[in-house]
């Protein structure tokens, strides 16, 4: 179906579409990647009267390696993180960007609309949290630094004003004995993860001395599975604590039911997720690869 | 429409051929591709960013053109199904989805033959699990997809992706 017609705004500079979301208010959306926002328009479930588009401005997409830091241009797509041997220095940013949906939609689709969009089934989020992750952005009037644990409010909601944009995120390295990794499971390719789970680990020998697990697609925002945390912080990495965390996070994951399946079938796939993925994080933490995908039905 | 939309002009390359357009903005890439140019090889299947019968190349790697707006190809380069054949001849990963009985209906086959495109531009030779990933966003309802796997399996060993 045609979305409902809109008006068409195309901007050269950041600061000129925070001015735009200005002058044209509430009724006007961004325009990234358009993976989630276009077939959102076709249902007619979004219906912006103006659209701003970001596509043709330039340097937006970008992967950059400070040292300490890598930097995503917003409008980086999650092909090109796939591809990047730069974001490969982080694994589970790629296990993350080599998984969403399929080749098409990787090809298009950009890691700053998907946080922006802060869908409780999107993927970035999820693997992002398990990391130092802070946000750059800016209006018309200035810039200001986010961390990702304040930036998502609630389903679809995040920290940003109206007229404000991403222009940068940047992902601390995870230092020396870390691992992380990240597990969707999906039904099919194209569709949203059924549940997730990214793990992140810091080991001295067998012992969890750090541990971040965050859960996808079973709350309203990412769930940061606390108690599944402090069942391996501290302890050695062994089959009771591996338990321990993988019951702590079923109970921690609050899940709605729907066309995907049950909420007790999605606990039991977050259970399932869980000690895929913290058997994966402490592989690598260990210096071993680990080639990690996305799982499918 | 209860107001008038002021039109977005637009110039895109298609299968090698520049066209100047002016678009209504909400019109999606591949109702451009189909209505305005005349250009119906690129299919419409679920409308809804799933099946990836409207899979096309934009400026080198594919796209769903009906999760698109036409605005967005602006000064891009798309290549269709069309512009696969050269000179009346089928182009050479065609000829081995025909020899490998790799479509029935053929409605998905146009979104299959550009995903494949772009696996073996990349990728000389794929591994089975390269090959599934490449076309896990193209559905198919009637081969189960063995031969398709079998045709780019085939295309492969042909040394396709060299060729262009």
């Amino acid at each position: 179906m045609y979305p409902r017609a809109f008006r068409y705004h195309r901007a050269a500079t950041i600061q000129e579409a925070s001015t735009l979301l200005s002058q044209l208010g509430e009724e006007a959306e961004l325009l990234a990647g358009g993976q989630s926002l276009i077939p959102l328009m076709k249902l007619r479930f979004a219906n912006p009267a103006h659209l701003v588009d970001l596509g043709f401005i330039p340097d937006l997409s970008f992967i950059k390696d400070d040292g300490e830091t890598l930097r995503f241009g917003p409008m980086t797509r999650h092909a090109e993180i796939d591809h990047s041997s730069v974001a490969s220095k982080i694994p589970i940013v790629h296990d993350c960007a080599a998984g969403i949906a399929d080749v098409q939609i990787r090809n298009r689709g950009t890691i700053g609309g998907s946080l922006a969009e802060a869908d409780p089934s999107g993927d970035w989020a999820n693997v992002l949290l398990t990391l130092d992750t802070q946000l750059r952005v800016a209006n018309s009037h200035g810039e200001r630094t986010i961390p990702l644990s304040d930036f998502i409010k609630d389903a679809y909601t995040t920290e940003l004003a109206h007229d404000e944009l991403i222009t940068e995120i940047l992902v601390q390295k995870p230092g020396q004995n870390t691992g992380g990794a990240y597990f969707a499971f999906k039904r099919t390719a194209p569709v949203y993860p059924t549940a997730s789970v990214a793990v992140q680990l810091t080991m001295a020998g067998d012992t969890c001395t750090d541990a971040s697990i965050i859960l996808g697609c079973v709350g309203l925002t990412p769930v940061k599975a606390k108690d599944a945390e402090s069942a391996l912080r501290g302890n050695p990495m062994n089959g009771r604590a591996l338990i321990s965390a993988i019951e702590a996070a079923r109970s921690a994951a609050d899940p709605q039911p729907d066309m995907r399946g049950s909420a007790d079938y999605k606990r039991q796939v977050i259970a399932s997720l869980t000690k895929r993925a913290i058997e994966a994080a402490a592989a690598r933490a260990r210096g071993e690869q680990v080639n990690v995908s996305h799982l499918y039905a | 429409m209860p107001e008038t939309i002021e039109k977005v002009p637009i110039t895109v390359k298609v299968n090698g051929k520049s066209y100047t357009r002016s678009v209504e903005p909400r019109m999606l890439l591949v109702e451009f591709l189909r209505e305005a140019l005349d250009l119906t090889g690129t299919h419409i299947g679920c409308d809804t960013s799933y099946c990836g019968a409207c899979t096309v190349l934009f400026n080198g790697t594919t796209a769903k053109s009906c999760t698109m707006f036409a605005f967005q190809a602006d000064r891009s380069e798309i290549l269709t199904v069309e512009g696969l054949e050269k000179n009346n001849e089928l182009h050479a990963l065609q000829k081995a989805f025909g020899d490998s009985y790799g479509l029935q209906c053929g409605y998905c086959t146009p979104g299959i033959l550009m995903s494949t495109y772009q696996l073996l531009s990349e990728t000389r030779n794929p591994s089975e699990k390269e090959i599934r990933k490449a076309i896990a966003g193209n559905t198919c309802r009637c081969t189960g997809y063995q031969n398709v796997f079998k045709a780019i399996r085939a295309a492969a060993a042909q040394g396709i992706g060299e060729t262009r």
